[in-house]
């Protein structure tokens, strides 16, 4: 697929998903990761870090995209949009780690191989960084990512509102993004 | 955490509740509306508005300073959308920046050079430095408010983007006011007024929008 029928693709679903379809964000943040992996590999490759800080900086910018998706004009293309947030989380997510990084502003969309293959090494422990937060966000978190439950099984289990269980859900993904950027 | 759970917490929380533009609006007119009433509960409105406005000196005055505002405002939001350019907006500052210069030209013509220092001087201009910062403060807070959503690629530029239109913002109030009606004393003292705010929200900016 070139490049702009990728960056209709992308827009399509993110459109979507940011009106709540969940099954379309699910295949945009799915399509975008390799690519985000493929160019924060290439990067530790060449500074010499490992490769399972090449996930935390992959994990690190997903989460700036998402947090920030309200900041797309939906009506412009998502290309430059996207180029942006990457390229600026990925230089701060490098700098935290002691190294400078450029990234070319067309880098992004033009990054041609998607990497997916994971490496053996594991990101950011996963209770380390539940126990940056609180509860009932951390049960949530566990709920949903761990055991793979959907907002209405979690709010039946922790008895609370749906909505209150969305609320929660949105301050652990703003929780973890301060808990990356502070590590 | 493995990325693929991640992502399950992210598709869960898909839909955006709030969107930029929206929310920028809201803080602009809030803060717009609370200056307002902020001036008219203090020093009021100048009495002879009405008639004063119909004089081309308050006229100028009155709607270069919208206009300021009305374009620092854009630049703010736009500011802090990734991936969208800067330089129309920019390129757009140039009108009032002219309207001033020809202000400015013809006071001069019409003024006798003598009277130049008075007319720049006014009557209150440490007032004017006071009320102006003071009346910027409520559209500051509620457009950082809206900046803390928005991703800007440096803070601290889009906090002096943000200073620079609040401050232009209470500018337009505070002309609604003013005694002094001279484009070389809004050259002047609003000018500096508006720059004191827009350094106050460099400094703040760096601080308070990184993301």
């Amino acid at each position: 697929m070139n490049q702009s029928a990728r960056e209709a693709e992308w827009g399509n679903w993110l459109r979507l998903a940011m009106d709540g379809d969940a099954a379309a964000y699910d295949r945009f943040l799915r399509a975008v990761t390799p690519y985000l992996r493929s160019m924060a590999r290439k990067r530790c490759n060449m500074l010499g870090v490992s490769a399972g800080e090449a996930e935390d900086v992959v994990q690190e910018v997903l989460l700036a995209v998402h947090l920030k998706r309200a900041t797309w004009d939906t009506s412009r293309p998502i290309g430059p949009w996207l180029s942006t947030i990457v390229r600026n989380k990925m230089i701060d997510s490098f700098r935290k780690r002691g190294r400078h990084i450029s990234v070319p502003i067309d880098d992004v969309m033009e990054t041609l191989q998607a990497e997916d293959r994971r490496s053996g090494l594991e990101p950011a422990d996963l209770e380390k960084m539940l126990a940056g937060l609180r509860d009932p966000q951390r049960e949530i978190v566990r709920s949903i990512s761990v055991s793979g439950d959907g907002i209405r099984e979690t709010a039946e289990r922790l008895k609370m509102s749906e909505g209150a269980v969305r609320v929660a859900l949105h301050r652990a993904l703003k929780g973890l993004a301060m808990l990356y950027r502070s590590e | 955490m493995q990325t693929d759970d991640l992502i399950k917490l992210m598709t869960q929380d898909a839909r955006v509740r709030h969107r930029l533009n929206p929310v920028f609006v809201v803080a602009v007119i809030g803060g717009l509306l609370i200056s307002v009433l902020l001036l008219i509960a203090t020093i009021g409105l100048r009495p002879d508005l009405a008639q004063a406005i119909q004089t081309p000196r308050v006229a100028f005055k009155i709607g270069l300073m919208f206009i300021l505002a009305a374009t620092c405002t854009r630049i703010a939001l736009i500011i802090g959308k990734p991936g969208v350019s800067l330089k129309p907006a920019l390129a757009l500052l140039a009108v009032p920046v002219l309207l001033l210069g020809a202000g400015i030209v013809l006071e001069l013509r019409s003024v006798a050079s003598g009277e130049w220092g008075t007319r720049l001087i006014g009557q209150n201009s440490g007032f004017c430095l006071l009320f102006l910062p003071l009346l910027s403060l409520a559209p500051l807070a509620l457009m950082f408010a809206a900046l803390k959503q928005a991703a800007p690629v440096s803070p601290s530029l889009a906090g002096a983007a943000a200073g620079f239109a609040s401050g232009a913002i209470a500018g337009s109030v505070y002309a609604l006011h003013c005694p002094d009606d001279s484009p070389l004393f809004v050259a002047t003292w609003y000018f500096i007024g508006i720059t004191l705010v827009a350094f106050g929200g460099w400094l703040l900016g760096g601080r308070m929008l990184r993301w």
